[in-house]
């Protein structure tokens, strides 16, 4: 095993542009009468750059693959790389940021140590820490409000923080699960075309759980669409959208036409049942 | 137009109401059992006596079976006041020894508690091995104990305030060790999973994230804590033939039959313990505050 060499840590990928690779991945969960098939022979490439949604109702995988990627589920079967390397050791190299469905900031902390705590965790100096916590605050426009605890925050406004926390480690990879799924429209809306902003700031490769099919396409370079019982992927749809993407967007025909196609490929599915 | 709370309604009222009844009851109780007792005396005498003599006397007897509050008040004010706080006639004199040990004992129950909670936590043979000892220990009366560890300290020249100050922290571990072992272990799991993406080792989980999650939890236990640790000081002052503290002070107003000060003592000692909680309590609302909790 040379996987912890962080020369090939550092340059993963014989195969060049790809960040996640999966290969025939199952999971299933053993219950006490009958086991639940998670997952069930997923094979999906997302290449550096991307911008991935997995959605699908819920039970059809989405979040358990994002945490099979994440190394905080196991696959019972088939292969994973993440970064050229296996999950554990992109993990252990802290090499994705995950962001949950909730903001999941600790309430004795302000934001600002909030933000510090993955660089505490790696040890990074203080002088960093602050470039960093500043850099991203800015970036999610939260810089005025760096000093209060994440009570005195909106909902919105802590995922926000919870956003900046994850990249304040520069992963290459974003994992987001769900995050804006408990927050109102308007401000997924706004949500939305921030993250959009940040994703093409900083060039990331990012893979995004939603329910929403609207959000979907408003953001996503690859749209992957996935059905439960067992879960799987039905579909992979490759956005014919712009990379650079505005709100307006959504009252053209192009929008309307891949959000018709994923409607489609989901209901197909469901006809099958 | 501004709404005005009838008299009823008011907390204050409440209380008052409660605090009134009790003192009804109080002086009549008194009455019946202080009055009875000079019957007894007079009859013996064969003196001649009419109900409102005895009703007269009742509240002003040296040492009444049931004092009254006044008779205590007097009595703290008296002990207190009246006397040099480095007399051993002194009320405070014998409060602050009993403070002393209670304070030593509590401190060393809770860093006892918390090391034995995060050695549970952290170790499954220790979890299995010591808790059953942990819960044992307070199944054994404390009354027994405490001469037990005197002597045994004593015997091996641990005088003084040490051997006090262990009663209480053998009293006072306890909670801090269920409190803090469901603290610790109350860390929330998205918060855990978090720490996990971050890889965080086993030490940056306790100290970044269980020891804050534990935080409310042990507030509560050191409450209990400190009142237990102040029960082992006065018990440990019991039987062990101290010459200070409220102990002490208790056991020679009953050797003397000095119910006043008896009453007194335990007045004192309600008086500390409601004081030492409060304490705690107030340490907790300044971290927790400090911490950015709300309020």
């Amino acid at each position: 095993m040379n996987a912890l060499n962080p020369d090939v840590i550092n340059r993963p990928a014989a195969s060049g542009r790809s960040m996640v690779e999966v290969n025939n991945l199952s999971l299933i969960f053993e219950a006490n009468d009958a086991p639940v098939h998670a997952l069930s022979e997923i094979n999906l490439t997302i290449h550096k750059g991307d911008f991935v949604s997995f959605i699908g109702p819920s039970g059809c995988g989405k979040t358990t693959l994002l945490r099979v990627i994440a190394d905080l589920e196991q696959a019972t079967s088939g292969e994973i790389k993440v970064g050229g390397t296996s999950p554990s050791d992109a993990r252990l190299n802290r090499m994705y940021g995950y962001v949950f469905q909730a903001p999941a900031l600790f309430p004795w902390r302000t934001i600002r140590s909030n933000c510090a705590l993955p660089m505490e965790i790696s040890s990074q100096s203080k002088t960093h820490q602050h470039a960093q916590i500043d850099k991203y605050l800015q970036m999610v426009g939260l810089q005025d409000f760096h000093n209060k605890f994440p009570w005195q925050l909106s909902g919105g406004m802590q995922q926000r923080a919870s956003i900046a926390r994850a990249l304040c480690l520069e992963p290459e990879l974003l994992l987001m699960d769900e995050p804006f799924g408990a927050l109102d429209e308007i401000t997924r809306d706004h949500l939305n075309i921030e993250l959009l902003k940040i994703w093409e700031a900083t060039g990331k490769t990012l893979v995004f759980v939603t329910h929403s099919i609207p959000e979907a396409v408003l953001l996503s370079t690859h749209i992957v669409v996935m059905s439960p019982r067992p879960g799987r992927i039905v579909k992979v749809i490759e956005s014919p959208l712009p990379r650079h993407k505005t709100l307006s967007l959504r009252d053209t025909d192009a929008f309307h036409a891949l959000a018709a196609e994923i409607r489609q490929a989901l209901a197909e599915d469901h006809q099958l049942d | 137009m501004q709404r005005f709370k009838s008299l009823t309604q008011h907390t204050g009222f409440a209380v008052a109401v409660v605090i009134l009844a009790l003192l009804i009851v109080w002086y009549l109780a008194a009455l019946w059992m202080n009055g009875q007792q000079l019957i007894m005396t007079l009859e013996r005498t064969q003196q001649p006596w009419t109900y409102l003599e005895i009703v007269r006397n009742a509240y002003g007897i040296a040492r009444p079976p049931l004092p009254v509050p006044h008779q205590i008040a007097v009595e703290l004010y008296n002990s207190i006041v009246n006397q040099p706080i480095s007399s051993r006639r002194s009320l405070l004199y014998h409060t602050i020894i009993t403070l002393n040990s209670t304070l030593l004992g509590f401190a060393m129950g809770s860093i006892l508690g918390i090391l034995i909670a995060v050695g549970i936590v952290h170790n499954r043979t220790l979890n299995a091995s010591l808790m059953p000892w942990v819960i044992a220990s307070q199944t054994v009366p404390i009354l027994a104990i405490a001469p037990i560890i005197v002597v045994v300290l004593g015997s091996i020249n641990i005088t003084g305030i040490l051997p006090k100050a262990m009663i209480s922290m053998y009293l006072s571990f306890f909670p801090v060790t269920i409190g803090m072992v469901k603290g610790l272990r109350s860390a929330d799991k998205l918060h855990m999973e978090l720490m996990m993406t971050y890889n965080a080792n086993s030490q940056q989980m306790f100290w970044k994230l269980r020891w804050f999650s534990a935080q409310p939890y042990l507030f509560a236990s050191l409450k209990i804590a400190i009142s237990a640790a102040l029960v082992g000081a006065i018990v440990a002052e019991l039987p062990t033939g101290a010459q200070g503290g409220l102990g002490a002070r208790l056991l020679s107003g009953s050797y003397y039959g000095q119910t006043i000060q008896i009453w007194a003592a335990l007045i004192m000692s309600a008086l500390l313990g409601w004081f030492l909680i409060t304490m705690v309590g107030l340490a907790e609302r300044w971290i927790l505050k400090r911490r950015g909790a709300v309020q």
